[in-house]
């Protein structure tokens, strides 16, 4: 996803500024917020840049290097551009018996893309996730906010083979 | 059968608002209990013998029975959470209570603060239940507008605030110490013990973390009194259990049943046996952090003190189960790997020890294991293993399925390092 407008891009808009605030509002000190911050930055830009995470740590009165620790430390925090949709592939144990590798193998093909990358059309990025809490429909996935449950390879192609995409 | 947790909760799966869980019996729970004082709410959890559904089985009376009340205690906050990172491999049955009936938690949320003398209540949920989050939202706004949450509950001059905390990932964050790092804005490390968060929890102050599970059973524990919950449980444990199976069955799925259930009936009648073509070898009884059982077991009652017995834990209650046609080192592999990923760092025998042991995994998965590769295993398991020797129960959970393999299928791992290959990779 793009950057704000380059003016913006040190500056926290109105809305996240208020939806940062209400979070503030029930901590006893405002670096409480950080994790929040970041996800509503997230929220409202795709991904945290560094230019974005100072403003949060300016907001929060925190060294942007403390925030920068705690953003890396959560794995559905990007520091990096990820595509419009996120893929988050399930590889714990159950999806695991039941065939996400070949899964991965399938969208990795489809999509040209290993774990951690952003298709050519910045479509999608692929994730690996840990239990999805979804095991009696194992494998699944979440694309963007939907969950796809016990997903087969003809699943796969009908997601993912839209006209132009690799392979398509 | 009585089912109480799972008495608003449909095949279809589709959720009930507030007045449907009012016109059902909802917050019936709460008007008794705010008629109590908070001391007889907490004698009627103690009575009722509920344990947590976390994993750790602890009693959740004895639990609460820490905080500091009255007089005993400074003036400020006193929290109560409720850990909704369902996060453990295998575990799928929070989910149902969050998506599907949202007023139960809440209400049991309202209860058990009520009991400790909480003013604010937080959600911790993981990012990915977006669907469960954005439901106990609404949930909360439609009970402050009714009176149910905020100042002054129904009149009784007890005031709760609640919210629900998305979180942004990592395991750890489902043990509590490290749920309220998190919930400060931290990094999810986990805290030394003592102080107990009962005492010193998140912001210093008198903090209780509890399941979901646990929390949606206690308005039916104030309102039916604790006999009734004791009389649910088929053995010595109290209540019912949400009990889940997955793998290679040929139902998978998650059912409340009484506490107590011997395994063969969730595993046969409710999940239906194992998938036509294959064979049951072991299973991991309550999520990936617990001790394969094997065939031999299958008789057992599915509660903390006899599971405990048989050598591994109830844990989450939700079975994952081993085939024989995956490969056992794989699957054991498969969890080592998720447990060193998701290791916080903070010690050394996790942070470092259980990449080894993943990396040792992989080497005899991959054919280029020696016949010492075991011994090192078992030497892994006897350290990293021991509850003292890391910073929290992680590193030692994951050892748990490890040990338990190397002793039920300990042929299948010397069969990898004599043909120096997967067997089952070389069947396909």
């Amino acid at each position: 996803m793009n950057e704000p407008a380059p003016s913006l891009i040190n500056a926290l808009s109105e809305a996240e500024l208020a939806a940062i605030d209400a979070e503030i509002a029930h901590m006893p000190q405002r670096s409480g917020a950080a994790i929040d911050a970041l996800k509503i930055v997230q929220e409202h830009r795709g991904w945290v840049s560094d230019a974005s995470l100072a403003a949060i740590a300016d907001h929060l009165h925190m060294s942007a290097a403390e925030l920068d620790g705690i953003a890396t430390f959560y794995n559905l925090i990007f520091r990096r551009p990820v595509g419009r949709k996120v893929i988050l592939l399930c590889n714990s144990v159950s999806c695991w018996m039941l065939g996400s590798d070949c899964l991965t193998q399938q969208i990795r093909d489809r999509l040209q893309i290993d774990f951690g990358e952003t298709s050519k059309d910045g479509e999608y990025t692929l994730l690996p996730v840990t239990c999805l809490g979804a095991c009696d429909k194992a494998p699944v996935m979440l694309v963007g906010d939907d969950l796809h449950e016990s997903v087969t390879e003809d699943r796969v192609r009908e997601l993912f083979d839209q006209p132009g995409a690799p392979n398509g | 059968m009585d089912r109480p947790l799972t008495r608003n909760i449909h095949a279809d799966r589709r959720p009930i608002d507030l007045r449907g869980y009012r016109d059902n019996g909802g917050y019936e729970g709460l008007r008794v209990g705010l008629g109590l004082s908070p001391a007889d709410c907490l004698q009627r959890i103690k009575d009722s013998n509920l344990r947590g559904r976390g994993g750790a089985g602890f009693p959740t009376g004895l639990k609460w029975s820490f905080v500091p009340m009255g007089e005993d205690c400074s003036p400020g906050h006193k929290y109560l959470i409720c850990n909704a990172d369902e996060m453990e491999p295998g575990t799928f049955k929070d989910r149902l209570l969050l998506e599907c009936d949202p007023h139960q938690l809440i209400e049991g949320m309202i209860l058990a603060a009520y009991t400790i003398g909480a003013d604010v209540a937080y959600i911790f949920i993981r990012s990915e239940y977006h669907i469960a989050a954005q439901r106990l939202r609404e949930g909360i706004v439609d009970c402050e507008r009714e009176g149910l949450l905020g100042d002054n509950i129904q009149g009784s001059g007890y005031s709760l605030h609640m919210h629900v905390h998305a979180s942004a990932g990592r395991y750890i964050c489902g043990e509590e110490t490290a749920l309220i790092s998190s919930l400060e804005g931290k990094r999810a490390n986990p805290r030394a013990k003592p102080p107990f968060p009962q005492v010193s929890g998140l912001w210093g102050r008198p903090t209780i973390v509890n399941n979901v599970e646990t929390l949606s059973n206690i308005a039916h524990i104030i309102e039916r009194g604790p006999q009734w919950f004791n009389d649910l449980g088929l053995t010595e444990d109290a209540g019912t259990k949400m009990y889940g199976v997955s793998g290679r069955v040929k139902n998978p799925g998650c059912w409340e049943l009484p506490m107590g259930t011997p395994i063969r009936t969730v595993l046969e009648e409710y999940a239906g046996g194992m998938a036509d073509g294959y064979e049951l070898r072991g299973f991991l009884p309550g999520g990936g952090s617990t001790d394969f059982l094997t065939a031999d077991h299958l008789d057992l009652a599915m509660d903390y003190d006899t599971i405990g017995k048989a050598g591994s834990r109830l844990g989450t209650g939700t079975l994952i189960v081993l085939d024989d046609a995956t490969c056992p080192v794989g699957f054991v592999k498969n969890l080592m790997d998720f447990f060193a990923q998701e290791s916080c760092g903070f010690c050394t025998p996790c942070r470092d020890g259980l990449p080894w042991s993943a990396q040792v995994l992989d080497d005899i998965e991959n054919g280029q294991g020696k016949p010492e590769d075991l011994d090192t295993l078992e030497r892994q398991v006897e350290f990293i293993g021991a509850i003292g020797n890391t910073h929290c129960a992680l590193a030692p959970g994951a050892m748990e399925p490890l040990q338990s393999a190397l002793k039920y299928f300990r042929a299948d791992f010397e069969a990898h390092i004599n043909q120096g290959c997967c067997p089952w990779k070389a069947r396909q």
